[in-house]
């Protein structure tokens, strides 16, 4: 087997057992990491399987196929809580790119800038990994595990991001900083979901962070803080250094750690200003 | 497994039994020959392969052929039938001159007709959305944006068909166009013989190393498919190139002086070099301490780059007028400042690209170059052979901005078809283009000025390193254009300017819009306002006091007598100014966070060679049927040679443009018309131009003895002469053939009146000048540091518009490129060699650009007109961050002003929230 193109998921998995392989969806990521060569080794086609691809609300949660590309994300009718993962949709390279990439391939990659991740962190997002044997479910921050590793096992496939509705009313958004319009690598990125109760006073805050450190991060710290916070009070306004102490930025071609630490603090000001703008 | 791949492609089916995890691009390109589809990146960074797939966006050169199984498939060559606006697209970019070299156009306009397939009524935000996939490196989008709205408003242009006489000046839509917007148009990878060898570089991945090769018989003979390997062995003539000092090696010897030097090159058949390997070649490194910074190469003890060069200095230049010592001691008022910038890569969206074949004792190569002459010169030396038995055949030019004055491709592919006998191309990779061409200089500029207290600059001290890289390339033209431009357009009684250019193991720098220049600018225009401030002075009106005229003397001591418009253009931006100044007052008084600024800046540029010859040769001739013969050997790389100079011709004979066939530049058909570079072609060549029509015109006179005033016309076989007293016609098939089978033929050179240049620096560099001032305006956010350009309104004397809508289309993609320069492009040698992490503007980081053309004619252009090429670039990216201090009170003395470095400076200055 050079290259497989299965029709359907069992076939897919059957596929990978036993075998090093490559697994393509998209292409977005794999295509560029080859440039000027062939793709190597065996291949596992999986753009073809649309039971891979599509949202489905479920009775606790919603269900994304891996397969389901950026573009599908944007067009989904899906509550306000889903907002900061239709933004990154928007950000992540091109038209071109949405229309081919894929949320399970933007996972497995594992890059620390990777657009999605920051947006399902910050919902609580599982992500469910089906092999020959079994299929199991992890949150998605025990799945990714350091700069670009993941705890995908040898034969598995991404099959689904699990979405609980723990979200509730809540809104949410997402911000990019990077040092230019379009097509533009993260320099640093926050998403924000914030449910407020009747009263206004915030029920639930989750904030993650990307591009600032090896793995997106959730902020705890800045979480327990939020929650509870009077509706009179603008949330972005307690937002403080030491609330980012989960953040290790590093320096790369794209801007310095300290940099990156200090841009960190006004995106997330900006992203629940957003997220909680009347 | 899969069998065959079957898809529809442009309405018809294909099928395919090609590796199904091949690109698409390969397979439309190399397999189905539908080139219109382009490949820049191969990575989905530059969207120039895009197509749509079953009617949505996407880049064919990250998916595998399998993967468009069953799918329906469009690209550029069908995308007139298949989409509801694809032809009036292709009707409206080709009238809006949206396409300059043409490479992004197919991709383009593909993602716009997909817009339009849905929303006939785009604004700007949509269609920069729609587009933001594809990158452009010349037009600067502005065009591109009025195309898209032209064809969705049901409005394109036909252009204008000037009468006899009345080219110089109309706007004329390019005549080199319609290939461009159709996709047929044959860049230097399109057109690659099927049963040609292909040939890959082995390259250093250490910036400095030794190297002993290992069998390389047996790895040729162990891989099937390899048909040679070449080293500095196998090179019959000279091991070097180089157009100044002939100093780099085509093949390394024992050591390599910059990552990405070639040690040797793997020639076989395509397939087998598709699929090769380079890791495995059999090359072993030693890793040597290199020398990455001038510092470095300057420090006592240092080794030498190159065993000539004490120092690593490779060329050093000076102009020096009056004394600057003892006028700055004077002037009561002085500043000081420092500047640095980094390496700019030019990120052309065709990588560097050609072939070549053996015809006898001769080699023809077809590439992708801005300097066909110097090419075959160059490759000939290589192959040890005279430079007529070199045949340089220019393709289409994907972008050049001076890097593809270099040689590249030419020595590899030239020897591959030497020793082979056969066909050989190479392509280089997008990494390898970046990794392995040149680059602009990075400076570190020290200056001081003194002014009087009445606003008057008295004194002026520069000294500039430029980084050279690993070989000379154009350095020394960098280090002679550098002191003598640094005082800017400005009146410097008492000036001294000092360059050097340092050897360093990076890459090396070349050719690059602008020679230095624009890093000087950099300098000069912010010392310009913080000496303005000092003086508490209006920027603009200090500059508008400094301004050199047609009588006031350069730092050289030139005078120009005529053709001095910079005044003229600071005073058009007078209006301008007063308005973006009070915007932004108005916008800072209730905002905090973000804070807008406007900035002026100004240039000079000398057009053409710097006090060294540089003719341009025309040649026209009359044909038997009556129309006109243009050898035109100016390199079209998109800016507009080939249209420019055709309008001067027919208006020098006085016949109607579109009599003109066109012979663009090939060595063997068109006299030398020099390099595309220096801004010179629409003044060089287009004052040879000038010259052979007028020649022309005398002749065609001659035959009824007609007065200088007379009238031709050419019709129906009958050449006529018509003026007050006589009308006389001749029929043309009663006219004897002459050379090249023409029936009347002019040829004339035209090389620029210059002085060579004293010890001093004192002479008359350059003929004439382009003149120029920008303004912008921008948007800062204090709390990330990030620039928003607002807009940028630029006055250009260029003499003489000769075609107002390719101006325009030159200062658009200048001002992009300045836009980067200023913002966002450094490279680092050794991280990021790839579109992703260097970053170009995009369409939407370029704002609205207001062009204000002003003509004061010199008298030694053709029809008064200058060059425009690289005055266009310049002053963008000092406007930009004298925009910057305005609006946030801090200088950004380090570009790009990176989001880091203007909140760093931000911070620095204590101003921040």
């Amino acid at each position: 087997m050079a290259y497989a193109q299965p029709q359907n998921l069992r076939e897919a998995v059957a596929a990978l057992a036993g075998r090093e392989a490559l697994v393509l969806a998209g292409g977005t990521d794999i295509f560029p990491a080859h440039t000027g060569k062939p793709l190597p080794g065996n291949i596992v086609d999986v753009s073809k399987l649309a039971e891979l691809r599509g949202i489905a609300e479920e009775r606790d949660h919603y269900r994304i196929g891996g397969a389901t590309r950026w573009t599908d994300i944007l067009s989904a009718g899906l509550p306000p809580a889903f907002d900061c993962l239709k933004q990154a949709a928007r950000e992540v390279g091109s038209i071109q790119i949405q229309n081919r990439g894929t949320l399970a391939g933007n996972l497995c990659n594992a890059s620390p800038a990777a657009d999605g991740v920051p947006p399902l962190l910050a919902l609580d997002a599982e992500v469910e990994l089906t092999s020959l044997d079994q299929v199991r479910r992890i949150p998605l921050s025990a799945f990714i595990t350091g700069y670009r590793q993941t705890a995908l096992a040898r034969g598995e496939i991404l099959s689904a991001v699990l979405v609980p509705k723990s979200f509730g009313e809540a809104r949410s958004s997402f911000v990019k900083l990077g040092a230019r319009r379009y097509l533009v690598i993260s320099i640093v990125m926050a998403a924000a979901v914030v449910q407020r109760g009747a009263d206004g006073r915030i029920e639930d805050a989750r904030i993650a962070v990307g591009a600032a450190s090896a793995v997106a991060q959730r902020l705890g710290t800045l979480e327990h803080d939020l929650e509870g916070l009077a509706g009179n009070v603008r949330p972005s306004s307690i937002v403080a250094r030491h609330h980012i102490s989960e953040l290790s930025p590093i320096d790369d071609v794209r801007a310095t750690g300290a940099y990156r630490s200090d841009a960190a603090l006004h995106l997330i000001r900006e992203a629940l200003d957003i997220a909680t703008r009347d | 497994m899969i069998d065959a791949i079957s898809f529809m492609l442009n309405g018809r089916e294909v099928e395919s039994r090609a590796d199904p995890s091949r690109r698409l691009t390969q397979m439309l390109r190399d397999d189905l020959g539908f080139t219109g589809t382009k490949v820049g990146c191969d990575a989905g960074d530059c969207g120039a392969c895009t197509v749509l797939i079953d009617g949505e966006l996407a880049c064919a050169c990250l998916l595998a052929v399998a993967q468009v199984a069953g799918a329906k498939v469009v690209t550029i060559e069908g995308l007139p039938h298949a989409t509801k606006s694809g032809k009036a697209l292709q009707r409206a970019f080709l009238a809006r001159g949206a396409a300059q070299c043409g490479i992004c156009t197919p991709g383009m306009l593909v993602c716009a007709a997909k817009l339009l397939e849905t929303n006939m009524n785009p604004d700007e935000a949509a269609i920069a959305d729609a587009l933001a996939g594809v990158l452009c490196r010349c037009t600067g989008y502005r065009k591109i944006i009025d195309a898209v709205i032209d064809a969705a408003g049901g409005r394109s242009g036909i252009g204008v068909q000037p009468a006899a006489g009345c080219a110089v000046g109309s706007q004329v839509v390019r005549l080199d166009g319609a290939p461009k917007i159709s996709g047929t148009e044959a860049y230097g990878a399109d057109n690659i013989p099927r049963d040609a060898l292909f040939v890959r570089a082995v390259r250093s991945p250490y910036h400095r190393a030794n190297f002993t090769y290992g069998d390389l018989e047996a790895y040729r003979a162990a891989n099937p498919g390899i048909v040679r390997v070449l080293t500095s062995q196998d090179v019959p003539g000279r091991n070097f190139f180089g157009v100044i000092l002939a100093d780099q090696p085509v093949f390394a010897v024992d050591e390599t002086r910059f990552r990405g030097e070639a040690v040797a090159a793997v020639i076989g058949e395509h397939d087998a070099i598709e699929a090769l390997d380079l890791s495995v070649f059999p090359v072993s490194w030693t890793e040597l301490k290199p020398l990455m910074t001038m510092d470095q190469a300057l420090s006592a003890g240092a080794p030498l780059l190159h065993s000539g060069r004490p120092g690593n200095v490779l060329v050093e230049g000076r102009v020096v007028r009056g004394d600057a010592d003892a006028a700055m001691a004077a002037a009561p008022c002085v500043i000081e400042g420092q500047f640095e910038s980094g390496f700019v890569e030019h990120a052309y969206v065709e990588p560097e690209a050609g072939w070549a074949r053996r015809a006898g004792d001769r080699v023809e190569v077809t590439v992708s170059t801005q300097s066909p002459y110097l090419d075959r010169d160059g490759t000939a030396a290589i192959l040890g052979i005279s430079p007529q038995d070199v045949r340089i055949i220019p393709s289409a030019c994907g972008g050049g901005f001076g890097s593809k004055l270099d040689l590249s491709v030419q020595p590899f592919v030239a020897l591959a078809a030497w020793v082979t006998g056969r066909p050989a191309a190479m392509v280089y990779t997008r990494p390898e283009s970046i990794m392995a061409t040149t680059k602009r200089h990075p400076a570190r500029m020290r200056s001081r000025m003194g002014a009087s207290l009445d606003g008057r600059i008295t004194a002026m001290d520069f000294d500039g390193d430029f980084n050279t890289g690993a070989y000379a390339s154009w350095g020394p033209t960098v280090a002679n254009r550098v002191p003598v431009h640094a005082s800017g357009p400005y009146v410097v009684p008492n000036y001294r300017a000092h360059a050097r250019a340092i050897l360093t193991n990076c890459v090396p720098s070349g050719a690059f819009r602008g020679f230095g220049v624009p890093q000087t600018v950099i300098a000069q225009e912010q010392m310009l306002d913080m000496l303005a401030a000092k003086l508490d002075l209006d920027p603009l009106e200090f500059r508008i006091l400094n301004a050199l005229s047609n009588t006031t003397p350069t730092v050289t001591g030139q005078v120009m007598g005529d053709g001095v418009g910079f005044r003229d253009c600071l005073e058009a931006l007078r209006p301008h100014w007063q308005r973006a100044k009070s915007v932004a007052q108005v916008f800072n008084a209730q905002s905090h966070a973000k804070r807008r600024g406007a900035g002026v800046a100004g240039m000079f540029y000398g057009c053409g060679n710097t006090s060294l010859p540089n003719p341009s040769t025309i040649r026209l001739g009359l044909k038997p049927d009556g129309r006109l013969s243009l050898h035109q050997g100016a390199v079209d790389i998109g800016q507009g040679s080939n249209t420019v100079i055709a309008q001067i011709a027919a208006d020098a004979v006085g016949l109607p443009l579109d009599l003109v066939d066109l012979i663009s530049a090939d060595t063997d058909l068109t006299p030398d018309c020099g390099k595309t570079s220096t801004s010179r072609q629409t003044f060089v060549t287009g004052k040879a131009a000038e010259l052979a029509g007028l020649a022309l015109r005398r002749q065609i006179l001659r035959l009824a003895n007609a007065g200088d005033d007379a009238r031709i016309e050419i019709a129906n076989g009958k050449i006529t002469i018509k003026d007050s007293s006589i009308i006389r016609a001749v029929a043309l098939h009663n006219l004897p053939s002459r050379q090249y089978g023409y029936v009347l033929c002019a040829e004339e050179s035209f090389d620029p009146p210059t002085s060579p240049l004293n010890a001093n620096g004192q002479g008359s560099p350059y003929a004439v000048y382009g003149f120029g001032a920008h303004m912008a305006e921008v948007e800062v956010d204090l709390n990330l540091g990030t620039v928003k350009v607002l807009k940028v309104t630029a006055a250009h004397d260029v003499g003489r518009a000769i075609n107002p809508i390719l101006i325009e289309g030159q200062i658009e993609g200048g001002v992009a490129q300045g836009i980067g320069m200023a913002l966002m492009e450094e490279f680092t040698p050794g991280r990021g060699e790839n579109l992703h992490d260097y970053l170009i503007p995009t369409i939407g980081d370029v704002p609205p650009i207001e062009s204000i053309l002003v003509e004061c004619p010199s008298s030694a252009g053709p029809y008064g007109a200058k060059g425009i090429g690289e005055q266009a670039l310049i002053p963008t990216a000092p406007a930009i961050l004298n925009a910057i201090a305005h609006a946030t009170g801090v200088r950004i003395t380090r570009t790009p002003a990176t989001p880091e470095r203007v909140r760093a400076a931000i911070l620095a200055e204590g101003g921040a929230p």
